[in-house]
């Protein structure tokens, strides 16, 4: 569904964040990246997006070389982007062009994120939970093919981000789509995707991939998560130059 | 471990209500002590003869000569006149500022070619217009309702290009993502994020049109509220003077309050700190 090749991207400051960078996710996959912050772990998704264009190599969706933003991929960002003068109905329609229909299409979007109940108010009387999960909403009522998520509870509180993380699970089994998701959050990872890509290096590279063959729902307490959460952080401590391993004793 | 417990209800809020909610007065009234009080103050200095009432005649005086013009119809004519003048002025310098601030905000290279020059003109004082105006346009209305337009304008232009091109990158990025062209993106995206600074604008614009008016009307009006300040003046009349220019503050305030008051109705969603202080 999504296939990168030899991707690099330099930016006009002469940054190059990501070089020589391989990546294919299949239909219905749903792939992490994790990293330490700064190694270019966003960009990788700002160029699926169509948000940046590669400096060299391509990328292409469902077959497409990316052009640029297309309809086909959805977007959650870090933040939630809400427009502050838009209910949460009107935010979570958004991207649609109006046509007969659509009104059921934003109620259901809005019932399969749980917020119901505040269908008219302002993204002012939301919680932060809340105002990311109108901003899900917003992505899904597209139903794109593809669904690309940039840390999208990293400012939220632990609860609420298990919370979102079993929910969003829910979610894409409404229609399965592709979903690609950057994360600092090892545990988010684990939970929720089949594949979890290590990123890391300036400029940024795939390290190693996890291979997540556990049933879901998955149990954060789990003896086998726990030993994929040592995998997954072993991982990413040689990744990142043991930048983060404890002092020897 | 939870510790509750029933013979000792915690103190609850409205506990401690009742000798904090000791009939505070309205917050309109609290405006109104300072100018009653400078009011009393100045009625009571002329009326013991430490004020020379030749010059600065007491506020009764001036309700006096209010009423009496008001009585004749003419205080209505005159204060007509010039609001009639400060709103064909407002509409179209704010039409103008409003159409030139969108373009300039949205588009990089119109601002280039045209925020330099405008940015120079603003800096002329309004004033060193006026000659120029009346050679050009005439001396009756045309050349009062450009004078004004003209300073309605600048306010206005510079708010709304200024507040257009500072939206949040990250919304428009939304836009982007959903593939909005330029109209749309300018309709859905920033022209709702700008409107709370551009109604800042709209009312800073307002104001400087009610300063211009009164220039516009020292030179040449035989109508409205500038001309019957001259008047007062060659006449030697202080009180009309001072009732002119009461008028002039209450026109002023009545106008910006209807403005504040339909722009929130549209600006409600907004998340601002203590919004009733500007409003």
């Amino acid at each position: 569904m999504i296939e990168m090749h030899q991707v690099s991207k330099r930016f006009g400051t002469g940054l190059l964040a990501v070089s020589g960078l391989d990546l294919e996710v299949e239909a219905s996959e749903i792939v992490a990246v994790i990293g330490p912050s700064g190694c270019g772990k966003s960009t990788v998704l700002r160029l699926i997006a169509g948000l940046d264009i590669p400096t060299t190599g391509s990328v292409r969706v469902a077959g497409h070389m990316v052009r640029g933003p297309d309809p086909s991929v959805g977007v959650v960002f870090q933040e939630p982007r809400l427009m502050p003068w838009l209910s949460v109905e009107r935010n979570v329609s958004f991207g649609l062009a109006r046509r007969p229909g659509d009104q059921a299409l934003v109620a259901e979007a809005i019932e399969r994120v749980g917020l119901g109940a505040f269908a008219g108010a302002l993204p002012k009387e939301l919680s932060g939970g809340m105002a990311s999960r109108t901003a899900i909403a917003r992505a899904l009522v597209t139903k794109p093919p593809v669904l690309l998520l940039d840390e999208p509870f990293s400012s939220l509180d632990a609860f609420t981000r298990v919370d979102l993380q079993d929910h969003l699970l829910e979610v894409w089994g409404w229609y399965r789509p592709t979903m690609f998701l950057v994360t600092h959050d090892i545990d988010e990872a684990l939970v929720l995707a089949d594949r979890v890509v290590v990123f890391g290096g300036r400029p940024g590279s795939i390290q190693t991939e996890v291979i997540v063959d556990l049933p879901r729902p998955r149990d954060r307490t789990d003896k086998s998560f726990h030993s994929f959460q040592d995998l997954a952080m072993g991982e990413l401590r040689r990744s990142s130059g043991d930048r983060f391993a404890s002092p020897v004793s | 471990m939870t510790r509750l417990s029933l013979d000792r209800p915690a103190l609850r809020p409205d506990a401690l209500a009742p000798s904090r909610k000791r009939r505070r007065a309205p917050r309109w009234a609290l405006g109104l002590v300072f100018p009653v009080a400078v009011g009393l103050f100045w009625e009571i200095g002329a009326m013991s003869g430490l004020i020379s009432t030749r010059l600065i005649p007491a506020p009764t005086e001036i309700a006096r000569t209010l009423a009496a013009l008001a009585s004749d119809g003419d205080l209505f004519g005159h204060s007509l006149t010039t609001t009639l003048r400060v709103l064909s002025g407002f509409v179209l310098g704010a039409t103008v500022g409003t159409v030139l601030g969108a373009a300039t905000g949205v588009s990089e290279r119109f601002c280039a070619i045209f925020d330099p020059t405008l940015q120079a003109l603003r800096n002329i004082p309004s004033i060193a217009w006026t000659p120029l105006f009346i050679l050009w346009f005439g001396i009756f209305e045309t050349s009062k309702v450009l004078m004004i337009a003209l300073g309605v304008f600048f306010p206005v232009y510079l708010t709304f290009s200024g507040a257009i091109a500072s939206v949040d990158r990250r919304l428009v990025e939304v836009g982007r993502i959903y593939g909005l062209g330029t109209t749309t993106l300018i309709r859905r995206i920033l022209l709702p994020a700008s409107l709370p600074t551009y109604l800042i604008g709209l009312r800073n614009g307002l104001g400087l049109g009610w300063m211009f008016v009164v220039a516009a009307e020292f030179l040449g009006a035989s109508k409205g509220l500038g001309y019957l300040l001259v008047d007062g003046q060659q006449t030697g009349r202080p009180a009309v003077i001072i009732s002119s220019i009461v008028m002039f503050a209450l026109l002023g305030r009545v106008t910006d309050r209807l403005l504040a008051w339909t722009g929130a109705r549209f600006t409600g969603w907004e998340d601002g700190f203590a919004r009733k202080a500007v409003a």
